[in-house]
């Protein structure tokens, strides 16, 4: 009985796994073909000879280098500057008290629940047309500094730390800066790296607000760059492949060294609090 | 005073944060309902127009089509990746041999860039050379113009999405399977439970609240899908107006032609759709989510 159930779950397993992963191998292995096999009916595997030379024509024509060097700067802004600005705040709703502090947390609660799209033509005359930063890299960091939900993840973690910690601190004349910094920060770094990992993720993924800013290409991120790449050259199946390889495989490769940190991250906003 | 000077760091700590908010959150907010009741040019003149823009969206027959999609993709969708990510991260939660294997491998989608999946989907459904056509003539069926055939163009996306966010809601599932105790499976046991009786009435039950968070999540975000269409078929297909969504159309309206006040009004109405339905989201919760 359990033998014939165990056998099953395999089946299904592996079935799903092909669903996922099969696309992918299916990308990989046309990005290795020649364009007449790419065109070949019916389908034929496995390329006669690899075609790595693919990868080196896809990157003379498109800025891959470019696009690489935004989206790890972009990146890396949002992520720091957000974790900064949302565990000073999380500090100060979760360890200090302050007249107003329910409605302020009200703002952000109702905050939380708006569609993104609302905010975006106002967005974009206020950061685009009056602080004039269309096709800047800045453009891209600004609006994502501010999370809210960075905010209400954190929280939870100061607020989990033990009231006598903060007392002592304070007894020793610590200014609330200094318990923020030197006692706290470290203390809810799985909170840190939880937020940073799910901002690292949408970050990169961000395609909407990147597309209506950012004009030239040389100022987008590979997400809103791949985008023109359907647009410019399709016909080359083969080549496109090779783009959506370079595009995913660093990715995948951060992802299959620190699988259990994302998936924690990605778990924590699954946990009510 | 007093109070206001005791709370005087804690206005400073978050002082960083709502300047953001305040000026591009809820000052945009307000003023993308204001737009809504304006013609707002280019660089952002205004005329007042009153409700025009909301009386002519309901005469627009791609804004009421951008409507009936986005229900479609959401009725459809959500109930999908639910019942799917449920019983996947149910069986990924087996103790098996290869099970790090296969979690690995539902967990890639989640990771890659939407607009790597909108290539390769198009690619796979690509109507001459595309592996899917392939498959399925080789099953016996007809091959499909599945981008470009305006009935079924729908479809495709849809099962684009449920196919990459299954991949996320496995994971949050998964998670949420952990945290129950094994105290529980273990008194079933004893009385005998069979595994079916099990699931249905212990893991079901006690995964209900994340099970509601993820249909919460996945309603969201299917209301607001705008990547997988935009990426598969905006260029040179003409089903692209057949497979509009809400989000698709407001980012034609307001930044492809450049009609602000027109788009701030599909945002709006985007907006209500989203209170509404999360509103009854909760109300209905009581009646099968359980707290422990």
């Amino acid at each position: 009985m359990t033998i014939i159930r165990r056998y099953w779950i395999h089946v299904v397993l592996i079935l799903a796994s092909i669903t996922f992963v099969g696309p992918f191998i299916w990308m990989f292995l046309t990005s290795l073909k020649t364009y007449e096999e790419t065109i070949q009916v019916p389908i034929v595997w496995l390329p006669e000879q690899i075609q790595w030379v693919n990868y080196q024509i896809v990157n003379e024509k498109f800025p891959f280098l470019t696009l690489y060097f935004n989206t790890v700067a972009v990146v890396l802004a949002t992520v720091v500057l957000q974790l900064l600005i949302a565990s000073l705040a999380a500090f100060a709703f979760a360890r200090l008290q302050f007249p107003g502090k329910n409605a302020l947390f009200i703002i952000m609660l109702s905050l939380l629940m708006v569609p993104g799209q609302i905010f975006l033509i106002p967005q974009f005359q206020i950061i685009g047309v009056r602080f004039n930063l269309i096709d800047t890299l800045t453009a891209l960091v600004v609006p994502n500094v501010f999370s809210v939900f960075g905010v209400f993840l954190l929280r939870q973690f100061f607020a989990a730390i033990p009231q006598e910690l903060e007392d002592a601190a304070k007894i020793d004349g610590c200014s609330s800066l200094r318990i923020y910094w030197q006692i706290m920060m470290p203390l809810v770094t799985p909170g840190l790296v939880a937020l940073g990992i799910l901002t690292m993720i949408s970050s990169w993924k961000e395609l909407l607000w990147p597309l209506i800013v950012n004009q030239s290409i040389d100022k987008m991120p590979l997400s809103a760059g791949l985008a023109n790449l359907i647009g410019e050259h399709t016909t080359y199946h083969e080549q496109v492949m090779a783009g959506a390889v370079i595009s995913v495989l660093p990715m995948i490769i951060i992802f299959a060294f620190f699988q259990r940190k994302f998936v924690e991250s990605i778990a924590q906003t699954g946990i009510k609090g | 005073m007093k109070r206001f000077r005791a709370g005087l760091s804690g206005y400073l700590f978050i002082a960083p944060l709502f300047s953001g908010l305040l000026l591009l959150y809820v000052y945009a907010f307000v003023q993308n309902i204001f737009y809504g009741f304006n013609d707002v040019g280019v660089f952002g003149e205004r005329t007042f127009v009153g409700l025009e823009n909301y009386s002519e969206l309901f005469q627009d027959p791609i804004f009421i089509r951008s409507l009936i999609n986005t229900f479609f993709y959401a009725g459809l969708g959500v109930p999908l990746v639910v019942v799917i990510s449920v019983c996947l991260a149910w069986l990924l939660n087996q103790k098996i041999k290869g099970q790090a294997l296969y979690r690995t491998a539902v967990f890639i989608p989640a990771i890659t860039l939407p607009a790597a999946i909108g290539l390769l989907w198009r690619w796979l459904y690509n109507s001459q050379y595309g592996l899917i056509n392939f498959l399925i003539s080789k099953l016996g069926f007809e091959p499909k113009a599945w981008i470009s055939d305006p009935d079924i163009v729908r479809w495709s996306i849809l099962i684009v999405l449920v196919w990459s966010s299954v991949s996320y809601m496995v994971i949050i599932l998964l998670a949420g399977l952990q945290r129950i105790s094994s105290v529980y499976y273990d008194a079933a046991q004893i009385d005998g439970a069979n595994t079916r009786q099990i699931f249905f009435k212990i893991t079901l039950p006690l995964l209900s609240p994340t099970i509601f968070f993820v249909a919460i999540v996945s309603m969201i975000g299917f209301l607001q899908v705008f990547d997988v269409i935009f990426l598969m078929i905006r260029d040179g297909s003409v089903a692209y107006q057949y497979a509009s969504s809400l989000v698709t159309y407001f980012y034609e309206a307001a930044f492809a032609q450049n009609l602000r006040g027109y788009g701030a009004a599909i945002s709006v109405i985007s907006l209500i759709l989203i209170f509404a339905i999360t509103f009854m989201q909760f109300r209905l919760q009581k009646r099968w989510v359980h707290y422990d």
